[in-house]
């Protein structure tokens, strides 16, 4: 028997691990390619700056990764330990991507990232700057992986249910691999990481120079991220796009959700700029709309409908009730043994299996639901509206925001007029916060809108946990939570002992501090 | 693409072994490194130089332990289901000592301040002993019998907890594994420090070793006498789909030597187990520091490879149901998946290999006091 609120809190668990593990994963991306930037101008140039950039900002990409580690560790044991049934059902495809990324890139990055540590008197510089980019490669190449796994959860292709084995076991590794969700998440999410790195960058080079320390090396540090970041913020947004037209083919209860189309409207639909969304009475309270703009963006056509929550509803209700049927047949087949007539009535239905494990909340042996239980699954069919709609809302906005900072710092960049615009150098201090705003937000718009689903379609988050007492899952989820907060303190305590020490901290003797120091000290 | 899948299993049988072993030697002597902070490292400056031989390298070898978890996710999703959420407070203790290593090793040495330093010391020392405890008494307990089984729709419950994992054979099976690791790391320690440390660790290498050919004797001796052995009586042919569910499970007679006692020649594992550890001390103490290391890593190789041969079939025994217990024939992903990940793992373990070997060969040599002094910055 699962237990409701163990669910809950498992829920919660994965949520705060996976959003706490976000806060490290982005800058570790974005900052790993502008460290390989920054070396190969080193390396091209020989000028010294360079190679102290490098190890500056190689100092914070250091801190920074120890706890995108620790906290990686939570994540992949957590399948395991909150998620046993999930972890069973889909372990065929799903452990897959995890395993590979395991041996394809974690290895590459982690390996490779001691040597960017302590290799500097060891290695070469062209064997030095090989690391440094192989670094890079292995952490996108790992993100590559994780996002297979997580697209596939959204978009579950390549894979099929088998009742001997009860689980799903897949069919093709390339169905799988070139998901298109997963093509579209990898840009998107990458490219947000190195939004993430070059905001790092820009924020704490604008504040150098605003305090008119270390002014070459804060110079060359916003050169470099303002370009990368306006490349970056691009594709971001451009690719943000894509994945909307990307969801309204597969999730389009998601998008529904996000957009609170209550209803089906006349193509092409209008976008809801902002407003309140009320789940109950299924409108959206003082809306501002913009005509035809979602239709182009999930259609990319002006005459394809964009379905609403209610026509999802009837559509959800039919397979439900389909779902009941497959039910009953695999308890049948589980239970009373192989006939080719249930075999072959299961396979024809079971493409809605999961539709009928929807019901399994409320009651546990589904072939006896009412029609009251019907109505409530119905209903949890679709995703809440209100989070999604405003989280999305939240992250663009702040994509928006960045774009004009990037664009603003590039546009100085290229009129060698960096640092002349006080007001841009505060923006970007204040910016700062903005891609992790964005990121966060971005998920929870990815997995909330995921629900009532793990498995998109296949298997409801209720059943995917581990029978386990809700006690349990608390206990461990207070200890995590206390452990991150400590780990989190100090984290952030080095980060800003180190961005204030900046370059002085490298102790070569060339800059603020130390040259301070010298001063004083000839002064004496 | 490999048709058999009878053959299939077995690879993946072998090949968790291989990543539990590349596990325990690379992460391994990591984590004897930190466990012997405070016991041979006596200034701040000695446990820089110990941090400081695992700095560039420990990283890469906490993979080791990622990839096995990955590995046994997809290769045998049933076992990681069902032993991560029924070994669930053991596994929640081990991830929070785990997250002591990472901040450990990078922040320690970021502030100059004796209490922080050695706060931090004692967080390394927690995060290295705790989890080689762990892993031992859960492997104990696999020679035990787990208290888990399976509804129809092959839900796994688990009807215990934490503290039915602590009984006597178990615990020293933990006692065992840390003994072992503390051993190979101070095998590690001999290989890269001078001096007054080197000797430390010379020493440190005899006494751990010494325990842990006692201990695995012991426990040898503790099973053949007095624990009874898992056997299949009937099970459906291995080369068709997995169920574990269908098949029959005698317990409470034979042993869990019958493996060695059907193919003598598989005695050489345990031998090595119990002989490397000492050979190893002996090398040390000679100055033969690099065969001593590798002694250490036949000894730990041999210790575990011993305790999968002597399951075998069996990966996870249920106590609870031994016919429900899971065997690498049923307990498997399916034979696409495994063959996928078997060509995956063809081309990629040899190439990890490679570029772990480069940065050992580039990071090679002793540390001493001087090092560390000239490149304070830079340094754990």
């Amino acid at each position: 028997m699962i237990d409701a609120s163990a669910v809950e809190v498992a829920r919660l668990q994965f949520a705060l691990t996976a959003l706490f593990h976000f806060i490290f994963v982005p800058l570790t991306l974005g900052l790993s390619f502008l460290l390989a930037i920054m070396e190969s101008l080193y390396v091209l140039t020989q000028k010294q700056v360079y190679q102290d950039m490098t190890k500056f900002w190689g100092k914070l990409f250091g801190i920074n990764f120890a706890l995108g580690v620790t906290t990686g560790l939570t994540m992949e044991f957590q399948f395991g330990t909150n998620w046993a049934y999930y972890s069973h059902y889909v372990g065929d495809i799903f452990g897959v991507p995890l395993a590979i990324e395991g041996l394809t890139a974690f290895f590459l990055e982690s390996t490779l990232i001691g040597l960017f540590f302590f290799g500097w008197q060891r290695l070469s510089q062209r064997q030095h700057l090989s690391v440094t980019w192989l670094v890079a490669l292995g952490s996108n190449l790992s993100a590559l992986w994780i996002l297979i796994a997580n697209a596939w959860m959204q978009n579950p292709v390549g894979a099929d249910f088998n009742y001997e084995t009860m689980r799903m076991e897949m069919t093709s590794f390339s169905e799988v691999f070139f998901n298109p969700v997963a093509q579209v998440k990898f840009v998107h999410t990458v490219a947000s990481g190195y939004v993430t790195g070059a905001m790092f960058v820009l924020g704490i080079s604008s504040w150098y120079l605003l305090k008119k320390r270390d002014v070459p090396f804060a110079r060359r540090s916003f050169a470099i991220a303002a370009s990368f970041g306006t490349a970056s913020i691009l594709s971001v947004i451009i690719l943000g796009d894509e994945s909307g037209y990307e969801l309204g083919d597969v999730q389009q209860a998601k998008l529904a959700a996000i957009e609170a189309e209550w209803e089906t409207h006349e193509p092409p639909a209008a976008f809801t700029v902002i407003g309140w969304p009320d789940q109950d009475a299924e409108k959206t309270h003082f809306a501002l709309r913009v005509p035809y703009v979602l239709g182009i963006i999930a259609t990319r056509s002006v005459t394809e409908p964009v379905l609403g929550i209610a026509d999802l509803k009837k559509l959800h209700e039919a397979r439900i009730r389909k779902g009941i049927v497959a039910y009953g047949l695999l308890q049948k087949l589980r239970e009373e043994g192989v006939t080719e007539e249930t075999t072959q009535a299961f396979e024809a239905v079971k493409k809605d299996l999961g539709y009928g494990l929807l019901l399994k909340q409320d009651v546990p042996d589904v072939v006896s639901a009412t029609e009251a239980d019907i109505a409530a699954a119905v209903d949890r069919s679709i995703p809440d509206v209100l989070p999604l709609f405003l989280a999305f809302r939240l992250m663009v906005g702040c994509g928006l925001i960045m774009l004009f900072v990037f664009l603003a710092a590039f546009y100085q960049s290229t009129k060698h007029n960096i640092g002349a615009s006080r007001w841009l150098l505060k923006l970007a201090v204040i910016s700062i916060p903005l891609p992790w705003i964005a990121a966060e937000s971005g998920w929870i718009v990815a997995e909330m809108g995921r629900q009532p689903w793990s498995i998109g379609e296949i298997l409801p988050t209720h059943l995917s946990v581990s029978n386990l007492a809700a006690a349990d899952v608390w206990s461990s989820l207070i200890a995590i939570v206390l452990f991150y907060t400590g780990l989190f303190i100090v984290e952030m305590y080095l980060m800003v002992h180190f961005v204030r020490k900046g370059p002085s901290s490298l102790g070569t003797g060339r800059y603020h501090f130390e040259n301070q120091a010298k001063a004083s000290g000839a002064g004496q | 693409m490999i048709t058999d899948y009878e053959t299939l299993k077995m690879i993946w049988w072998a090949l968790v072994g291989v990543l539990l072993i590349g596990f325990a030697l690379t992460d391994g002597f990591d984590m004897g490194v930190g466990a012997l902070l405070p016991v041979i490292g006596k200034e701040d400056l000695d446990r820089r130089i110990m941090i400081n031989s695992i700095g560039p390298h420990w990283e890469g070898n906490q993979v080791w332990f990622v990839t096995a978890g990955g590995a046994l996710f997809a290769a045998w999703p049933m076992v990681y289901a069902s032993a991560f959420s029924g070994l669930y407070t053991a596994l929640i203790i081990t991830l929070l000592a785990l997250f002591m290593r990472p901040v450990g090793f990078d922040y320690r040495s970021k502030q100059d301040s004796v209490r922080w330093r050695n706060n931090w010391d004692w967080a390394l020392f927690a995060g290295s002993v705790v989890p080689p405890i762990i892993f031992g008494v859960a492997f104990g307990n696999l020679f035990l019998g787990l208290p888990f089984h399976f509804d129809s729709f092959l839900r796994p419950s688990y009807e215990g907890g934490l503290l039915g994992l602590l009984t006597p054979f178990p615990l020293v099976v933990g006692v065992l594994s840390l003994a072992m690791l503390v051993m190979h790391g101070a095998a590690w320690l001999c290989l890269k420090t001078a001096a007054d440390l080197r000797a430390r660790s010379v020493k440190a290498v005899t006494v751990a070793g010494l325990a842990t050919s006692a201990l695995y004797g012991i426990c040898g001796l503790w099973l053949l006498l007095s624990i009874s052995g898992y056997q299949i009586v009937t099970m459906p042919d291995p080369n068709l789909y997995t169920d574990p569910l269908v098949k029959t499970v005698l317990t409470g007679e034979g042993s869990w030597f019958t493996n060695y006692n059907t193919w003598p020649v598989l005695w050489f594992v345990p031998l090595l187990g119990l002989l490397m550890p000492l050979l190893a001390s002996v090398l040390v103490t000679r100055g033969k520091d690099n065969l001593g290391f590798f002694a250490s890593c036949m000894g730990v190789a041999g210790i575990i490879a011993s305790a999968g041969i002597a399951l075998f079939p069996f990966v996870m025994p249920s106590s609870f149901n031994p016919n429900q217990s899971l065997t690498l024939w049923d307990a498997t992903s399916s034979a696409l998946t495994l063959n996928i990940m078997l060509m995956v793992a063809m081309v990629f373990v040899p190439t990890v290999l490679g570029y772990t070997l480069w940065s050992y060969y580039k990071m090679w040599g002793r540390l001493d006091q001087a090092h560390i002094e000239n490149n304070s910055h830079s340094l754990y």
